[in-house]
């Protein structure tokens, strides 16, 4: 059972797809401005790693070498397409925020990489664990950013106001840089550089 | 004119990869030297002035609410496919990237030798992806498409080259361990996202 749990939970801090692995990032910083969204785009793209590694490992057997990578390519696109809908047709609003980052899930490098690398070789039970595990890696990562960026940014969580205890005249302003593409880039290198010295992995250089 | 102003955004003032994050993977995975940097840059440059327009193309003529009209058929003509963008694209990217690669292979080779193992790492680059997607939302005309790709592209070299010139230079310098590799370059690229805010509401 300890395998099992390995499977599960490595990835979401000693292996963490972010941090250590450096996946999937370009869309680790562009939905991260508030919580609602960072929210909904882990929640999609958890389900989407999670059952393109369990599709792909039950057609493991299946599919030619030569081909794999376009094979992929498809399951993936077809569940991508599965969660723009879904998001279209129920949570109008956010779909409209994420614009255009649904759409790259397919290109989100976890996807790609967990299919590549533990899907094809493994057994869908322990595959469908990998995918979600990572999912929820690269989920922890984008809900610290966004956390720091939006009380940062504009003092609110979820759209409430942290802030609100404070006098009126003390009111928090919003750090505005925190907002824009620098401040992402400049957290996610501070989260990587605290993750690492707390784990304990390096990188030579 | 238009145009120009156009470019000019998309290189400078809204950058693909310091202001929307697209192509992230290979823009830290390849800019450690400065011959690799190039190299990944020109050809992103050379698919995506393809593969924009390409799409443009493919989404107007045959996915988009309607498209299919001048078909003539009127059970056709009803037809939205644009729920197919996604796959549509990313097969025609995935070809666009193979024919590239062989036609470059077969007349060019000094070119095919120099971008060689770049071409096939390309098409799962979001910033091609990203580029036909805005192409989409944003409704450009097929011109527009065709600058709005050499332009984003464009940016991407840019952006991808200075950072490996800086990259060159830190290596001799004193880093904290865990802030080695990744998370100082995602610290400078920060930097460089700052430097690039000043031409923020330049239009011509």
């Amino acid at each position: 059972m300890a395998k099992t749990r390995d499977i599960l939970l490595d990835p979401l801090s000693d292996n963490n797809p972010i941090a250590i692995q450096v996946l999937g990032i370009c869309s680790a910083l562009a939905v991260t401005v508030k919580m609602e969204t960072a929210m909904v785009m882990a929640l999609a793209l958890t389900t989407v790693v999670t059952f393109s590694n369990l599709i792909i490992s039950v057609m493991r057997k299946a599919i030619p070498a030569k081909i794999r990578m376009i094979v992929e390519m498809a399951v993936i696109a077809s569940l991508v397409i599965v969660a723009d809908q879904f998001l279209q047709a129920y949570m109008f609003e956010v779909s409209r925020q994420l614009s255009v980052f649904v759409g790259l899930i397919i290109t989100n490098c976890i996807v790609m990489g967990r299919a590549e690398a533990f899907a094809l070789q493994n057994p869908p039970g322990p595959s469908f664990l990998d995918g979600l595990g990572n999912g929820l890696g690269y989920s922890a990562i984008l809900l610290i950013v966004a956390s720091i960026r939006e009380i940062l940014g504009s003092g609110t969580w979820f759209g409430h106001d942290v802030f609100a205890f404070m006098p009126e005249s003390f009111h928090y302003m919003g750090n505005g840089l925190a907002l824009l593409a620098p401040g992402a880039f400049i957290i996610i290198g501070l989260i990587i550089w605290a993750h690492r010295t707390i784990v304990g992995k390096f990188e030579t250089d | 004119m238009e145009l120009l102003n156009l470019a000019v955004k998309a290189i400078f003032v809204e950058n693909i990869v310091l202001s929307f994050f697209l192509g992230m993977c290979s823009f830290l995975a390849l800019s450690k030297k400065v011959e690799t940097a190039t190299g990944l840059g020109i050809a992103v440059v050379f698919v995506l002035t393809m593969t924009t327009p390409l799409n443009w193309l493919i989404h107007h003529f045959l996915l988009q609410d309607g498209a299919l009209a001048w078909t003539g058929v009127a059970s056709l003509a009803r037809l939205d496919l644009s729920f197919l963008n996604f796959i549509c694209f990313i097969a025609v990217i995935a070809s666009a990237v193979q024919l590239v690669e062989m036609t470059l292979d077969r007349f060019f080779p000094a070119l095919y030798n120099a971008l060689g193992i770049f071409l096939p790492l390309i098409t799962v680059n979001c910033s091609i992806l990203g580029g036909s997607l805005f192409m989409v939302e944003r409704e450009y005309n097929l011109s527009e498409a065709t600058v709005f790709g050499f332009s984003a592209g464009f940016g991407f070299f840019l952006a991808i080259v200075s950072l490996s010139a800086i990259r060159k230079k830190l290596r001799y310098s004193n880093i904290p361990p865990g802030l080695k590799g990744l998370g100082i370059t995602f610290i400078m690229t920060g930097l460089m996202s700052i430097g690039f805010l000043c031409f923020s509401g330049i239009s011509l």
